[in-house]
């Protein structure tokens, strides 16, 4: 089967690709200036304390051993400890990564779901006024920091029409539902806290819509150009002769191979959606992983700020694998294993 | 007086003319132009038509602080009582340093490492170079540019040289595709057995016809990059105050949303219109050459 050799190609690939970027990061957090043991401390603890702690962290030793040391520890889940809360990283982790990949899937599925409508439809109708609505809202969503968006969505919509609420995951009197997977949404649907759901739901909107709409133009503006070329191929005009259905030709045979460079382009933009979220989870005040790691950043809490980083890519890694799989399942050409392109 | 009879230099000019001639009729690049223009205009001239200059910097005068827009002051005050659309001229100045620092760091190091990676294709130095680009974009880019400026001392300086460190790869890549396709032409192959050098080949054959899409990538990255040293200034980890930084002032500004919402509106005003300006250019641009080779 090529695809499960192509899935493990990619694998392979992911491993080498992580064990780079744990380089690049331990790198980039250890040539750090100035001690981030005494930082953690503080100026009055004794000298043998310090000594302690960095020995105990292995800050004592030549960097290659500090590097081993921190991998072979990394692959049995221990990403060390974090320099200012005291806890261990994995466990932080655990705590604030559920809200932030809750928040950034929501985001993705209404990017990615109004991203392809707007395009599609623009592409279907193009040079038409929906073309040229669609067209002014791409400039404008890709030319907003999402940042931008989120205050002033958080303005507009939370406080002059108060729509929505203006900050955290749920509103004060309602209780988190028991954590099964972190997820409120996913929990609360669980075990079938309905009030709950509902109440999460509407906390996500506005950073959801804030995060996803940078992304959703590009996908709009992507979708709409091969749709409109795709409109014009010979086969489409064939199809039609044949008096294939209208639906059937829009659907299957417009629509589906032209999604291949929309669906290339996801895993980019969800990237650029994980980055954002650092920014819009600290606008909404939105208890995540994003704001997590920016405050590591902030205190320079080394083994936090490596671990934030890992974890993203390992997150954008599997993202990009889900990716190439749909883009395989769109494009016979990569699932019946024929060479690609030229 | 010597006169231009350099056949090559005479049709360059004639090509160059021609260009400008399509793309002064797209309306959307003009308009881009214009932006772009106007707003490097302001980021020069800023001390002298800024209406209060010296709240650039360090200024405090509490009795006109938080005034909401007026004539005195088109874009309202600050807490500190400072003229926010002065603060906005000078802010430009640091967002298109940004751009232009970044990009003429970064353009070159990227294009040469994809020039090389891709004209030795299939050999070990594509592998490392291209396995090393891959590593640098297995992360989502602002990410990284964050956790490198969390290990420096915050300042507009090293908010540019994460940003450099981080962007590089996707030039790497981009005409890593374009010079390894190129290198299997006639023209680089007929270079290739007249005996010419490898630079003559990497950079007088492969990449002039690079050119326009490296242009074109670099406008729009001109935003992009822009985007991001907002988005740096704005957690806090690329320009300090008192600096009239975008980012900065959008952050400052969001404290006092509800209320004084001028604070924080008109400079994320002011960065999307620099970013749409070199959007514009940029599709122009793209459209531009996707002409040409049709």
């Amino acid at each position: 089967m090529s695809i499960l050799k192509f899935l493990g190609k990619r694998l392979v690939f992911s491993i080498f690709v992580l064990f780079g970027l744990s380089l690049l990061i331990f790198t980039i957090s250890r040539v750090l200036p100035g001690d981030p043991v005494r930082m953690a401390l503080g100026p009055r603890a004794p000298e043998w304390a310090v000594e302690n702690m960095r020995a105990q962290m292995h800050l004592d030793k030549p960097l290659y051993a500090q590097y081993y040391y921190w991998l072979t520890e990394a692959l049995h889940g221990d990403l060390g400890q974090s320099l200012f809360t005291r806890r261990p990283v994995v466990q932080d982790i655990k705590e604030f990564l559920p809200a932030t990949l809750e928040l950034a899937l929501f985001a993705g599925v209404i990017m990615a779901f109004f991203g392809i409508l707007l395009g599609a439809v623009a592409g279907r109708y193009s040079n038409t006024w929906i073309d040229n609505s669609v067209r002014i809202f791409s400039y404008v969503g890709v030319v907003t920091p999402s940042f931008v968006f989120a205050i002033l969505f958080l303005l507009l919509f939370g406080y002059i029409l108060r729509w929505f609420p203006t900050a955290g995951r749920l509103s004060p009197g309602i209780a988190r539902p028991p954590v099964i997977t972190g997820m409120v949404t996913l929990d609360s649907l669980l075990t079938g806290h309905f009030a709950t759901l509902g109440n999460a739901l509407w906390h996500m909107v506005l950073p959801a819509v804030s995060l996803a709409l940078g992304g959703m133009a590009q996908e709009a503006r992507i979708t709409r150009s091969t749709i409109s070329d795709n409109l014009r191929k010979d086969y489409i005009a064939s199809a039609k002769g044949f008096g294939v259905p209208e639906r059937l030709v829009t659907l299957k045979y417009l629509l589906k191979p032209s999604l291949i460079p929309t669906v290339s382009i996801l895993g980019l933009d969800f990237a650029s959606l994980l980055g954002n979220a650092f920014l819009v989870e600290l606008i909404f005040n939105w208890p995540g992983f994003s704001r997590y790691g920016i405050n590591a950043m902030l205190r320079k809490d080394l083994n936090a700020v490596a671990a934030v980083v890992m974890v993203l890519g390992v997150v954008f890694i599997i993202v990009n694998i889900l990716v190439d799989l749909v883009v395989a399942w769109l494009d016979p050409r990569i699932r019946l294993g024929a060479e690609r392109g030229k | 007086m010597p006169t231009i009879n350099n056949p090559m230099l005479k049709r360059r000019m004639e090509a160059l003319r021609k260009g400008w001639y399509k793309f002064s009729k797209n309306p959307v690049s003009v308009v881009g132009l214009f932006f772009v223009l106007a707003v490097s205009f302001i980021a020069a001239f800023a001390p002298y038509i800024a209406p209060y200059p010296q709240h650039a910097g360090r200024f405090v005068n509490f009795a006109d602080a938080s005034q909401p827009p007026s004539w005195k002051h088109l874009c309202g005050t600050d807490v500190f009582g400072r003229d926010i659309l002065s603060r906005i001229f000078f802010g430009f100045r640091y967002s298109l340093m940004m751009g232009v620092v970044v990009l003429s760091l970064v353009v070159p190091v990227g294009v040469v490492l994809g020039l090389i990676a891709g004209y030795y294709r299939g050999t070990w130095i594509d592998t490392v170079i291209m396995r090393i680009t891959d590593v640098f974009l297995a992360v989502p880019p602002l990410i990284l540019a964050l956790a490198v400026c969390s290990v420096l001392t915050p300042s507009v300086f090293h908010a540019m040289m994460a940003v450099s460190l981080m962007w590089w790869p996707w030039y790497t890549r981009l005409v890593y595709g374009l010079a390894s396709s190129l290198r299997n032409e006639f023209f680089v192959q007929a270079a290739e057995v007249a005996g010419a050098s490898r630079s003559h080949i990497l950079f007088r054959e492969i990449l002039p016809n690079c050119v326009s899409s490296i242009f074109t990538k670099m406008s729009l990255d001109m935003g992009w990059v822009i985007l991001i040293g907002s988005a740096l200034s704005f957690v806090g980890l690329g320009a300090q105050p008192p600096t009239p930084d975008l980012g900065t002032m959008v952050a400052d500004g969001s404290k006092y949303l509800p209320d004084q919402w001028w604070i924080a509106i008109f400079p994320a005003l002011a960065i999307m219109i620099t970013v749409l300006g070199f959007n514009l250019i940029g599709d122009g641009f793209r459209d531009l050459f996707a002409l040409e080779e049709t």
